[in-house]
């Protein structure tokens, strides 16, 4: 017996583990998606595919269920906070890589990361009971009165002051994904040869030139990745987002009025849900927002892959 | 441009910099700030070893939570570790097999994917089947989170690992899986425990994949097939419940689990050094 597990049959034996405990992930995956897919199927077919996709009511008394309002909520929220993110993001990039001493940038580089290992729920509940009343008492509520005074047309764009909503979600989301954005720009930064600098300093360029003819053109491909990558982030961001954004899928949303995410609905009503097809319903959200998710990864892959100069990214 | 213009760039460039880095810095040092502050004084004695009391009340800890979290995430450890680590050995030490690109593609795909949506699919897989919300079910939601986590920085840490310690191992008649075992998983193994301890700290913090599955429980439970409670969860219900001493305990406990992961962080990043 131990010949032979020292022959070709040990080596049988262990690769066939393995390609089971890799066949298995492989078909976790699948499943997921075959999963999510059936048990939104009652959804997708009483109100059709796009019926489903674009139908703007989600009412649980009358049973009539459409994810319209959840993507909308979706797109926008992750959109403005990936806007509000990118430029800091940048920032911390080059202040990791590029301007700080190396003491300052371990430092900064470190508390970046520390970003993403907090917890959803921290920056929740922090949002909760710090952000939403200074948001409330220092923003909303000066604008909302500005505008009822002076310019009425925009008080239904504003919506109510009251912190729970829109914005102060945007801007919990936007911190959030911050790390996930710099660190990829950061990596990339990191792997400019130094020979590009040195011949752009060589012409006479100041530091701000160098990093803004060679140093951020040649990490162009990791800097849009780490974009999508927090992108992605943004899309599936669950329990901040929760807890902040107020849960109304009444659509228009305003700026400071409460809204909803597909992640958000999910995690809102899935274990209130009654009858089967509000379950299909949020099954069927669930299968939408793994798709979205599919989609935006498989473009940061792509572009990564396109976008990046020269060596250093196989 | 003249030059004076183009110093002058340069230093308004540093100067923006570093607040945009600091407009990142300073919320974050605001929300450790009071996450610290505020949960310090949950912190005692009762919060450690007694159970949740009703609403109004006072007093009451976190035993429950504190033994779920560590009891629902050992479990995932367990299954997603072995999962992670067995397809990361493949595709590191077997680079020419044929599983290997969609078993990337898959691990890719399932590093991308929402949180939440782990939940559902446990949910549907395990939950509805066994017919009631289990711990065992959150475990299983965490695992898929840690899967691709693992496997990822598992194959990375084997093939830092130079070709020449396979070969010799090869050239003195150890057949290919003797190799592995002997050779390469313990020449890795500060790298693998990294791995494995950043997958954790990353899963133990998601309150959304256990909202439908472990479900949350007043009371302690050591039943992996019954509901059980974890920080996250904990954190949650009390911060959006309206009783001042529930969203104090919330504070306390998103002290607890914040300092909980950047302990396991830490041991992760010792482990990785001391190789």
């Amino acid at each position: 017996m131990r010949e032979r597990l020292y022959g070709k049959l040990g080596d049988r034996i262990f690769i066939a583990a393995l390609v089971t405990l890799g066949g298995a992930v492989m078909f976790i995956a699948a499943l997921m998606a075959w999963e999510l897919w059936s048990g939104g199927a009652k959804a997708f077919r009483t109100f059709g595919f796009w019926g489903f996709v674009f139908g703007r009511e989600w009412n649980v008394i009358t049973g009539q269920f459409g994810a319209w309002p959840f993507l909308v909520g979706t797109v926008i929220t992750s959109a403005v906070a990936l806007a509000l993110a990118f430029l800091p993001s940048l920032a911390a990039a080059i202040a990791i890589a590029e301007y700080a001493p190396r003491w300052l940038g371990e430092v900064i580089a470190y508390l970046v990361d520390l970003l993403a290992a907090l917890p959803s729920v921290v920056y929740g509940l922090w949002g909760i009971f710090v952000l939403v009343p200074l948001v409330r008492d220092r923003v909303e509520q000066p604008l909302f009165l500005w505008s009822a005074e002076h310019a009425p047309a925009l008080m239904g764009l504003l919506g109510p002051p009251t912190g729970i909503g829109m914005l102060s979600a945007v801007l919990v989301l936007a911190l959030m994904i911050v790390p996930y954005a710099s660190s990829l720009a950061r990596d990339a930064i990191r792997l400019v040869p130094r020979e590009q600098r040195e011949a752009m300093y060589a012409l006479g360029a100041t530091r701000w030139e160098v990093v803004r003819r060679v140093v951020l053109p040649y990490a162009r491909g990791g800097i849009f990745a780490g974009v999508i990558l927090a992108l992605a982030r943004a899309l599936g961001e669950t329990m901040a987002v929760t807890m902040l954004i107020g849960n109304g899928h009444q659509l228009p949303y305003s700026v400071f009025g409460p809204a909803a995410t597909m992640a958000s609905v999910i995690a809102n009503e899935f274990t209130e849900a009654e009858g089967g097809l509000q379950l299909a319903s949020l099954l069927a959200v669930g299968f939408l927002l793994f798709l979205l998710s599919l989609v935006v990864n498989f473009a940061a892959d792509w572009i990564l892959r396109r976008m990046s100069v020269g060596e250093g990214h196989e | 441009m003249n030059l004076r213009r183009r110093y002058l760039r340069d230093r308004l460039m540093v100067g923006l910099v570093y607040l945009g880095t600091s407009v990142v810095l300073l919320p974050l040092l605001l929300i450790i700030g009071y996450v610290f502050v505020k949960g310090v004084g949950a912190l005692n004695w009762d919060f450690f070893t007694k159970p949740p009391a009703p609403p109004g009340e006072g007093g009451g800890g976190m035993l429950p939570a504190i033994v779920g979290t560590f009891i629902i995430d050992l479990m995932a450890l367990a299954m997603g570790g072995l999962l992670g680590l067995g397809g990361g050995v493949l595709m590191a030490e077997y680079p020419e097999h044929p599983l290997n690109r969609p078993l990337r593609m898959v691990a890719n795909v399932l590093g991308g994917i929402p949180a939440i949506l782990m939940g559902l699919f446990a949910f549907v897989v395990v939950v509805l089947p066994m017919g009631g919300f289990s711990a065992f079910s959150g475990s299983v939601a965490l695992a898929i989170l840690m899967i691709p986590i693992i496997m990822r920085s598992t194959e990375e840490v084997l093939k830092l690992l130079p070709w020449e310690l396979r070969e010799a191992g090869l050239a003195l008649g150890l057949p290919r899986w003797r190799v592995t075992l002997s050779l390469i998983l313990p020449a890795a193994k500060g790298g693998i425990v990294t791995g494995l301890l950043l997958a954790l700290a990353r899963a133990a913090g998601e309150a959304a994949p256990l909202l439908f599955t472990a479900f949350g429980n007043q009371f302690l439970s050591f039943d992996p097939l019954g509901p059980m409670d974890s920080l996250p969860l904990k954190i949650y219900v009390y911060a959006i419940s309206p009783y001042e001493d529930w969203i104090q305990q919330a504070w306390g406990a998103a002290l607890l689990l914040a300092l909980m992961l950047m302990l396991t962080n830490f041991i992760a990043r010792r482990a990785m050094r001391r190789r």
